[in-house]
């Protein structure tokens, strides 16, 4: 598989390198260009710097830090259960995936776990939140490329997802819902009926993008090809998420560890793509909402009786140690590394966001690719600037 | 060397890590200063400085080939006290809260290296950490990771601006967040945080009432 993208990087690359010694024949000059920060393509404000020559970028610098709230040294000054309501907004579409890892750390160096009917409640949340943050990626997709009727269905489709996400939490955009040793609240009554409803609908959205989007032909020519990423510079970059298994790495989070989450009591299918290419990576994103959708109706199906928060003491101090706990995130893997002295907050958070990883292999990628290029595949590595800057 | 919480009497043997410290320690010889384990969930190794960087080329060797991330500790306890204490309440005087005091695995110095990699065939990961002794006027670096793990260009960057730790080969250190003039090391524990300085959180008075929790919880202070 592996063999098959370097293949097509290789041919790219050769035919990319032909134009570039008709531009030298020609003696253009090379300029630089500005991409950002505020641009439609950036999802909050990143800038790209690229010296191009001509159509192409020669070389080019991701310029991060616009946003920079300074998340890790702000949570050493605050309680265990005040760190959710800061961290809640990393990743600001899939906020509830955000606070679980966070949680489930404190929860292993206080070696407690949540009861079960709390681990299941978290999952369905947590796959909630992936449906509502990628199902807005599958819509903006077509806005990069000059479609305008995907994103209206994205946000029309999320706003179900959104409503859910409200009823159950409060919240739309930050629930601040997940408890050390379990959930603040049970879920509402008829919510799991109303739940169903909109997972139906959700699918219906994934088939018309996949009909509108994926079957368009300016889409697959603008992403087939376009932006290969062969499985060793994945990982060696730290890719991680769908990036990762669109180039063929078999590796989910939710499968690959044993974590109190009851992914091991559902039954769905990873998906991975050979190619490494902007196409695959939209791909993969596609089935994964369609996974997720799967994922919550079997959770629903099975969702056991019983309390939502496990006896915790009123003052949280939790024992010294370190603990590192990740979680497959909507972005990819979303970690942190949480140092305990023994007091109310953590001594030291290390928070590794996906988005810092997926989008440090962009001077690597963009070498060489023509400039419209860039903005499919920076769509498709796909990223949010508060997962880069914290 | 190992801690667990396990009450059964045969002790958890975690076969897949303990292979994976036998083949570093094959590797590095006394470069793995100290070993820590919890058989089933996690493992972390101190090397060396000096062998930094050969401690990354052999678990990549090893087949660790996705690099999760790297960074620094800072081991002293803040000047500043706890910002999250609830600030009308007395704080007894405690000798032993100014020490430094190292997490798993020990460590001599007050600044330490810490870097995470996954082997995404056998779901298994490793916490790398390394010492970081200051030279004589207070700088501090190490090898760089680019040759070994791509990734960590960035993730070094972040760690030089944040802790004032050099990578030694690195191309390119500019900041990543900050301005360039801008002065002091955000993450050391020496740095202030201003906003909390001027005014203090009202800590533990924000805590609110557990659902679960029953009033033989604790007393309502």
């Amino acid at each position: 598989m592996t063999m098959l993208s370097e293949r097509q990087q290789m041919s790219y690359i050769a035919a990319q390198a032909a134009d570039a010694r008709l531009n030298v024949e020609l003696e253009t000059e090379g300029m630089t260009l500005n991409i950002g920060p505020q641009h439609p393509a950036t999802h909050g404000t990143l800038r790209i710097i690229a010296r191009l020559d001509g159509e192409q970028v020669v070389w080019a610098e991701p310029s991060a830090g616009y946003m920079h709230r300074g998340y890790e040294k702000l949570t050493e000054v605050r309680t265990f259960p005040q760190v959710t309501a800061l961290i809640n907004r990393i990743d600001w579409l899939g906020s509830f995936a955000n606070e679980v890892p966070f949680i489930l750390a404190a929860e292993q160096l206080m070696d407690i776990e949540a009861p079960p009917r709390a681990q299941h409640i978290r999952t369905i949340l947590f796959e909630l939140s992936r449906i509502a943050n990628v199902s807005l990626f599958l819509g903006d997709l077509g806005v990069q490329m000059g479609a305008v009727t995907p994103v209206f269905m994205a946000f029309r489709d999320r706003e179900y997802v959104l409503n859910l996400i409200e009823g159950a939490t409060g919240g739309r955009f930050h629930p601040n819902f997940d408890r050390i040793g379990g959930l603040k609240d049970d879920l509402p009554k008829g919510w799991l009926d109303e739940t169903r409803q909109v997972m139906k609908k959700l699918r219906n959205f994934c088939d018309e993008i996949e009909d509108l989007l994926f079957g368009n032909e300016i889409f697959q020519s603008r992403t087939r090809g376009i932006g290969v990423i062969p499985a060793d510079v994945a990982r060696q970059y730290g890719l991680s998420g769908a990036n990762l298994r669109a180039s063929g790495v078999d590796w989910d989070l939710r499968r690959d560890q044993s974590l109190p989450l009851a992914y091991d009591k559902v039954d769905f299918r990873v998906w991975t793509h050979p190619d490494g290419d902007s196409w695959a990576r939209c791909w993969i994103r596609l089935q994964e909402v369609r996974e997720a959708t799967k994922i919550v109706d079997q959770l629903i199906e099975t969702l056991p009786p019983g309390p939502v928060m496990t006896k915790v003491p009123r003052i949280i101090k939790v024992p010294e140690g370190e603990a590192w706990v990740s979680t497959e995130n909507p972005l990819g893997e979303m970690g942190y590394y949480v140092v305990s002295k023994g007091d109310l907050g953590p001594f030291r958070v290390k928070i590794r966001s996906a988005s810092f990883n997926n989008i440090s292999i962009t001077p690597w990628v963009l070498k060489g690719v023509y400039v419209p290029d860039i903005i499919t595949i920076l769509a498709s590595l796909y990223f949010i600037l508060g997962d880069i800057d914290r | 060397m190992s801690d667990t919480d396990t009450d059964e009497s045969a002790p958890v043997v975690d076969e897949l890590r303990n292979e994976i410290v036998a083949r570093l320690r094959a590797d590095l010889g006394d470069a793995v200063v100290d070993v820590h384990q919890v058989p089933q969930v996690d493992l972390w190794v101190r090397v060396t400085p000096e062998s930094w960087r050969s401690a990354g080329e052999a678990l990549r060797a090893q087949g660790f080939d996705y690099f999760c991330f790297l960074s620094a500790m800072d081991w002293m306890p803040s000047p500043f006290g706890d910002g999250e204490n609830d600030p009308t309440e007395e704080v007894e005087e405690d000798p032993a809260a100014s020490e430094i005091r190292q997490g798993y695995t020990g460590g001599d110095t007050r600044f330490q290296m810490l870097a995470r990699v996954t082997d995404t065939r056998r779901h298994v990961s490793v916490t790398l950490k390394a010492d970081l002794p200051q030279h004589d006027d207070g700088t501090m670096s190490i090898e760089s990771w680019i040759p070994v793990y791509a990734g960590a260009n960035w993730h070094e960057r972040e760690t030089h601006e944040m802790f004032g730790i050099s990578f030694d080969g690195h191309p390119d250190l500019r900041n990543m967040y900050l301005p360039g003039d801008f002065e002091g090391y955000p993450l050391r524990k020496d740095f202030p945080l201003l906003a909390r300085l001027v005014k203090p959180w009202p800590g533990i008075v924000d805590v609110e009432p557990m659902p679960a929790s029953d009033d033989d919880e604790g007393d309502d202070s």
